[in-house]
């Protein structure tokens, strides 16, 4: 198949095949991965969930990973990580997102005010090290906090569907009953097995937040267990010292949901550039990113140094950069940047 | 720092100031139109993508029937277009990163690779960083001449250049060899400036690239139409060479029409953002047309508002373009312009004039513009 695809690429040459078919048909493509939306569902108040159908190039997730979803929202093509809440291994091949709407977050509210189905996204395959081990511990323990819930309702659907024959302690927190998503399939899951405990949590409403005395409340055996949090940062710290504490660290595993936090403050110079290909450091000094890196030590390639060329063009990992040219701020990660036009805003990490 | 403008009706002096004020309104053009980007200009280029594959398409299979003559010519015509529109308004403008904020893996200008033989990468170092930074500046932009001609009165005559028309022919018939030739800067290896090892690395490329091109055109299609295989040969070399020809005749128009000025390394040193923008509206030229001609030339017809602002999207600049020529006659510098033909019949008598000594020819008789500068208080140890 992939020789063939290569003789048919031959003919399509210096054009990769996909940029061809693709103007057919959004999902038909050889390479490169989409997902077709084929269901679309508001119940919780603030989120939707959405059922992607992917193109037959998906080789499935393992529960707790997340996906790249790419949306064009007014003529930019927009990246964001969602993990799939459904169970892994299901043979209908289907993906289902949970996307919360976050004041500010130019993705989770368009999807949730425009996702229809027959709307067609970019899909990167499931990634992630956050995920339950091929051989499952005896004894599972997942907590989370407000939309952190995905992976591991993912995590608990696969064990669910496994028959899975251990103990296992479900506590999330959350704003109030109706901001719990998929709670009618928790209250189902937990019928269904006797062995499963599910807490539900809402701090604002009364009922403290997460300490160690709750902790052995709903999962006392809790040393001999593996443990999943993924959450908000306060409830991850939180979590995290408990575990310190009973020197139980290699037992808990986590992930951030990195809320992009950008400083408003563009023109404060603070934090640090990670040139993370070189592994070379610097201060930011607020110059632009070429003569940071020159400064380190780097030979960045670069041109006109005037932002025309685009010869100094290198990926910005993470962090926010301001446009020397327009003022512009931008956070998305994984972004090509103009490196002599563009300075840092706070820690940047730029590949090169 | 003065810049003295000197036209047909007399001298014309543009204070520093004036400058200034002339940079910071084509900034604020800038960002007006750079705010504005959005859906109109996805559509616009997926549209124009959408085009060129549909006529590459048709090219390709009206091949089959090359056997009747006019399916023959048609198919020649279609793939013609198909190419051009690849390397203009789609290639060219995309590798100028044009739609990089698109974030479209297929209009990256570091992922683009175009229908011609030349790679992406050097054509974007001795386009886009060269010419872009230095244009029309004497000894930096070797799109002066690129190396082989003789376009403007600084470059020094000797016999060789007797056979200017010549050279320029046969630049326009192999036209994208030659674009893929530039960057090995010949005249530098012949006269000892540059070692045959420094071309190492751009023999690799070309011989990926060009080998890939060479081998669609002139094996893979021509054999798969079976008993056709030299018609579909005959008939995709007569695309590569009319896109040639046209890319050529478009290109030279672009900064070589009478009028248009050179600089020199130190007229130019230490320049201001404004005297930058002055620069590019001095040494380049635009051709005046209809809207399937701009697109047909990719938007290369709006040369002065592409060397201005080379990374918008080509399909803003006739939007764009009265505002400029409005900027122009505001502070009295020329906006070169005017049809394909009366342009490239211009460029053509100067290839010719100049192939001979300066004492046969007499000067242009417009002065055209002459840029001075005051050097640095410093400099001049003031």
């Amino acid at each position: 198949m992939v020789d063939l695809i290569d003789l048919v690429q031959t003919l399509t040459t210096p054009h990769p095949l996909d940029r061809y078919l693709e103007l057919v048909r959004p999902t038909l493509t050889v390479r490169q991965m989409r997902a077709e939306i084929t269901h679309v569902r508001r119940s919780v108040p603030g989120s939707v969930t959405l059922t992607l159908r992917p193109t037959r190039q998906w080789r499935g997730h393992a529960a707790g990973q997340y996906v790249q979803i790419g949306v064009v929202i007014d003529g930019v093509r927009h990246t964001r990580c969602y993990s799939p809440v459904n169970p892994e291994g299901r043979r209908d091949r289907h993906i289902q997102l949970t996307v919360k709407a976050h004041p500010g977050g130019l993705v989770s509210q368009y999807l949730h005010e425009n996702a229809v189905p027959g709307m067609v996204v970019d899909l990167s395959p499931a990634a992630g090290v956050f995920r339950l081990p091929e051989v499952r511990p005896d004894r599972v323990v997942l907590i989370s906090g407000g939309s952190g819930i995905t992976p591991v309702l993912s995590m608990m659907r696969t064990l669910a569907d496994e028959g899975y024959p251990g103990e296992l302690t479900f506590l999330h927190y959350a704003r109030s009953p109706e901001a719990v998503p998929h709670r009618a399939e928790l209250e189902a899951i937990a019928e269904r097995n006797p062995r499963f405990r599910i807490e539900l949590r809402y701090p604002e409403q009364g009922g403290g937040p997460f300490d160690y005395d709750e902790l052995e409340r709903v999962a006392p055996w809790f040393a001999e267990a593996q443990t999943y949090v993924c959450g908000p940062p306060p409830l991850m710290d939180a979590v995290r010292k408990v575990y310190e504490a009973e020197e139980l660290a290699d037992r808990l595993h986590s992930e951030e949901f990195t809320l992009s936090t950008t400083p408003v403050e563009a023109d404060e110079v603070h934090g640090s550039t990670r040139f993370s290909a070189s592994g070379a450091r610097a201060e930011n000094t607020g110059t632009s990113l070429l003569e940071q890196a020159e400064a380190a030590g780097l030979t960045p390639e670069y041109g006109c140094r005037m932002g025309i060329c685009f010869s100094c063009t290198a990926v910005r990992r993470s962090g926010c950069t301001r446009n020397l040219r327009t003022g512009e701020t931008d956070s998305d990660p994984d972004q090509p940047i103009q490196l002599c036009v563009s300075a840092a805003v706070g820690d940047v990490d730029i590949e090169i | 720092m003065t810049i003295l403008t000197e036209t047909k009706d007399g001298p014309l002096v543009l204070t520093p100031d004036q400058v200034e004020e002339l940079g910071k309104a084509l900034d604020e053009l800038r960002d007006r139109v750079v705010a504005d980007l959005g859906e109109r200009d996805r559509e616009y280029i997926y549209s124009i993508i959408k085009a060129q594959r549909g006529f590459e398409i048709a090219g390709r299979g009206m091949m089959y029937l090359g056997f009747l003559p006019p399916v023959w010519l048609a198919a020649v015509a279609a793939l013609s277009v198909s190419k051009i529109l690849d390397n203009m308004e789609i290639g060219h403008n995309v590798m100028h990163g044009q739609y990089d904020w698109m974030r479209e893996p297929g209009l990256n200008s570091r992922e683009f690779e175009w229908d011609t033989v030349c790679p992406a990468d050097q054509w974007k170092h001795s386009h886009n960083y060269m010419h872009h930074t230095y244009t029309n500046i004497h000894g930096m932009d070797r799109d002066i001449g690129y190396g082989i001609l003789r376009m403007d009165e600084g470059q020094k005559w000797n016999p060789y250049y007797l056979g200017n028309p010549l050279w320029a022919f046969l630049l326009m018939v192999f036209f994208e060899w030659g674009v893929m030739l530039h960057d090995a800067e010949a005249e530098n290896i012949i006269q000892g400036k540059r070692k045959w090892s420094d071309l190492k690395p751009l023999v690799k490329g070309w011989w990926r690239k060009a080998g890939r091109q060479a081998l669609k055109d002139y094996v893979v299609f021509p054999a798969l139409t079976g008993p056709l295989f030299l018609s579909t040969l005959a008939g995709n070399a007569a695309a590569n060479l009319v896109r040639n020809v046209w890319a050529y005749s478009i290109i030279f128009c672009g900064h070589f029409p009478s009028g248009v000025q050179t600089f020199t390394e130190e007229e130019t040193a230490e320049e201001t953002r404004g005297e930058w923008y002055v620069r590019q509206m001095l040494g380049s030229a635009n051709i005046s047309g209809g809207k399937l001609f701009h697109i047909m030339s990719g938007n290369l017809s709006h040369q002065i508002e592409h060397h201005l602002f080379p990374d918008i999207p080509a399909n803003r600049y006739p939007e764009i373009a009265p505002e400029v020529r409005a900027l122009c006659e505001k502070y009295g510098l020329p906006y070169h312009t005017g049809p394909l033909s009366k342009q490239i019949g211009d460029v053509w008598l100067k290839i010719f004039k100049l192939a001979l000594p300066p004492r046969f020819t007499k000067n242009p008789s417009s002065a055209g513009v002459i840029v001075m500068r005051q050097r640095k208080a410093t400099e001049v140890g003031v």
